[in-house]
């Protein structure tokens, strides 16, 4: 049997991604506010209404997923936390992070996963003979469509015997700052790839040069060069430019992950195999430290 | 509090250009820069400052070739107590579960009440925590960004999760947490802190001191076949020429675009 876990709108990517490993196999979607999905799965077990906790989540799992189930994840903050110990505890294979799929071949799965930050991909294949865990790169697969008339399974009832040893206690809203990134039209953004903090400037320069708002990868704000509203990506804000500026960013599928809207992306990196430049509309190789002073020199030379 | 931290050697993705080898199987090692795995270079501050509000040990351990030990004691340099290094040929191919097998048995050898991971390392899995943790029957948190004591037997922890909101949990201990970059600033580590630790030792372990011989490629359900460099479509247009005619292609596009104000 194959199941998806239903966390929030990856669900749909999840049912197409069920298709395309199973097609025509009955699928099941499983969550705790699930019952909207009914057009898009044969079943939906609804769990009951509480915060999907995984140390609650997956004792809940392991006893009403069947063994040698497939089940699907999404690979996001909510995936990282359920399921690595849920493949252990249903004694299922466990393929993280998953780009594409190969198909099956008697019990063994093929996919695609990346290493290296995006640098390389490898081929896997995985012996789902005992089931599997898998969990699914967002924006991979495209959403279903409704398909399905599906039923309603209560589930609800399971919850209540398990005590979890982590408990949640409330959600904390990520600071906003006196800037908003998401509503600049261009966006000057630097990553780990200038260096040193004393280097910052060239890139701040650029940006007042261009008029453009200052944005940043998330190893910036760790290292506390600048403030966490202007970092971009899965973790930080989403932001939907015209012009996207990538200064030293190496094209992280979590920094990618929060450029909507399709800009114009110009891409500087030193390394000209860099995942960015696959992501880029133009692409400059070059060392940031020479090459910024004179790219603000001839923008302030155009104005 | 005596603290595990799992640590791993990485090669540097920010230092180095990664490309495959020419017969797939692996990625070309010659002149890689390695380190400690960035997330648990944090981990391993994270520990160090629990221990030094709360009093306890810090101890560091590594899967790895014998070139790991150069990371282990970098981290004993850092601050950590101990550390120690697991190598055998025996666990080469091991996949998630395999090195998580293999970090229980160590985790084990002690009475440990908090076992911290990088939430993730070169291979961007993330599993080895949340499998650590399901084996050994304690509770797990990933990609902790916060760690507080709440009372004797439970810890207060923040979890990052999308769009950078934090979500708050009580968890008790002892407990396995994956830590996430930016909780705290790991501290710098020159060249006289490692030659401080250079007498100290490091034991070295291996399966039949652990007693584990379900690990490796052998027991391993998830198993890599060869490394590739997708064909992807077009990709960025790649600009040439000299840096001045670079710079007036950059502006001449940025003009195009209205991106210049
Ligand atoms: C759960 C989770 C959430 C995350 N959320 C986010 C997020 O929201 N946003 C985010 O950005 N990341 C996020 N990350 C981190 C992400 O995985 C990457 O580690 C990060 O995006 C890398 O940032 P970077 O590209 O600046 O640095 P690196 O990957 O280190 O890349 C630096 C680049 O600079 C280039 N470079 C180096 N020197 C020079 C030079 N002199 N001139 C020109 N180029 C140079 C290098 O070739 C390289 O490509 C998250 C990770 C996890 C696990």
């Amino acid at each position: 049997m194959i199941f998806i876990y239903a966390s929030d709108d990856t669900a749909l990517e999840l049912a197409t991604a069920a298709e395309t490993l199973f097609p025509g196999e009955k699928r099941i979607a499983i969550g705790t506010k699930c019952n909207e999905l009914l057009a898009y799965f044969d079943e939906v077990w609804s769990l009951g209404e509480f915060y999907p906790n995984a140390e609650l989540l997956r004792p809940l799992l392991t006893a009403i997923v069947p063994s040698g189930s497939i089940v699907l994840l999404p690979h996001n903050t909510f995936g990282l936390d359920l399921g690595p110990g849920l493949s252990v505890k249903l004694g299922a294979a466990y393929v993280p992070d998953v780009v594409g799929f190969d198909g099956i071949e008697g019990a063994t799965l093929k996919a695609v996963r990346q290493e290296y930050a995006g640098q390389v991909s490898a081929h896997v294949h995985c012996d789902i003979s005992r089931g599997a865990v898998i969990t699914i790169r967002s924006g991979i697969f495209r959403a279903a469509e409704p398909s399905k008339t599906g039923q309603l399974i209560d589930h609800s009832a399971a919850v209540a015997g398990i005590t979890p040893r982590r408990r949640f206690v409330e959600l904390i809203q990520a600071e906003s700052g006196d800037v908003d990134i998401t509503k600049e039209e261009v966006l000057v953004s630097v990553g780990r790839g200038i260096g040193d903090k004393e280097n910052l400037a060239l890139v701040e320069e650029l940006s007042e040069a261009m008029g453009a708002a200052l944005a940043c990868s998330r190893p910036i704000v760790d290292a506390k060069w600048l403030d966490k509203p202007r970092q971009v990506g899965t973790s930080g804000q989403t932001v939907k430019p015209k012009v996207y500026l990538a200064l030293g960013i190496s094209g992280s599928f979590q920094h990618l992950g929060g450029i909507k809207g399709n800009p114009f992306l110009l891409a500087v990196n030193k390394n000209p195999k860099a995942p960015i430049f696959q992501a880029a509309s133009v692409g400059v190789v070059a060392d940031l430290v020479e090459f910024l002073p004179v790219l603000t020199e001839k923008v302030r030379a155009a104005k | 509090m005596e603290i595990l931290v799992c640590v791993k050697r990485v090669p540097d993705s920010a230092e180095n250009e990664i490309s495959v080898s020419s017969d797939g199987r692996d990625i070309k090692r010659e002149d890689l820069v390695y380190s400690v795995n960035e997330w648990d270079n944090y981990a391993v501050e994270e520990a160090i400052q629990i221990v030094e509000r709360e009093g306890g040990n810090v101890t560091v351990v590594s899967i790895g070739d014998a070139g790991a030990e150069e990371i282990v004691r970098r981290e004993m340099a850092m601050g950590a107590n101990q550390g120690v290094l697991i190598t055998d040929p025996a666990f080469e191919g091991s996949d998630g579960l395999g090195t998580a097998k293999v970090l229980k048995a160590a985790a084990n050898r002690a009475k440990y009440d908090l076992i911290l991971t990088g939430a993730q390392a070169d291979d961007g899995a993330g599993q080895v925590g949340g499998m650590l943790a399901a084996l050994l029957d304690w509770p797990y948190a990933s990609l902790v960004n916060r760690i507080e004591r709440k009372d004797d037997a439970t810890l207060r922890i923040g979890r990052e999760i999308e769009g950078g909101n934090q979500e708050i949990n009580d968890i008790d201990t002892p407990c396995v947490l994956s830590i996430q970059t930016g909780i705290n600033e790991p501290r710098y580590v020159g060249i006289r802190g490692i030659r401080k630790v250079a007498s100290l030792e490091v034991p070295v372990l291996d399966s039949a001191a652990l007693g584990v011989n379900d690990a490796g490629a052998a027991a391993a359900k998830v198993r890599r076949v060869d490394y590739f460099v997708p064909e992807l479509g077009a990709g960025a247009e790649m600009l040439e020429g000299s840096t001045e005619e670079l710079a007036d292609k950059v502006v001449g596009l940025l003009k195009a675009k209205g991106a210049i104000k």
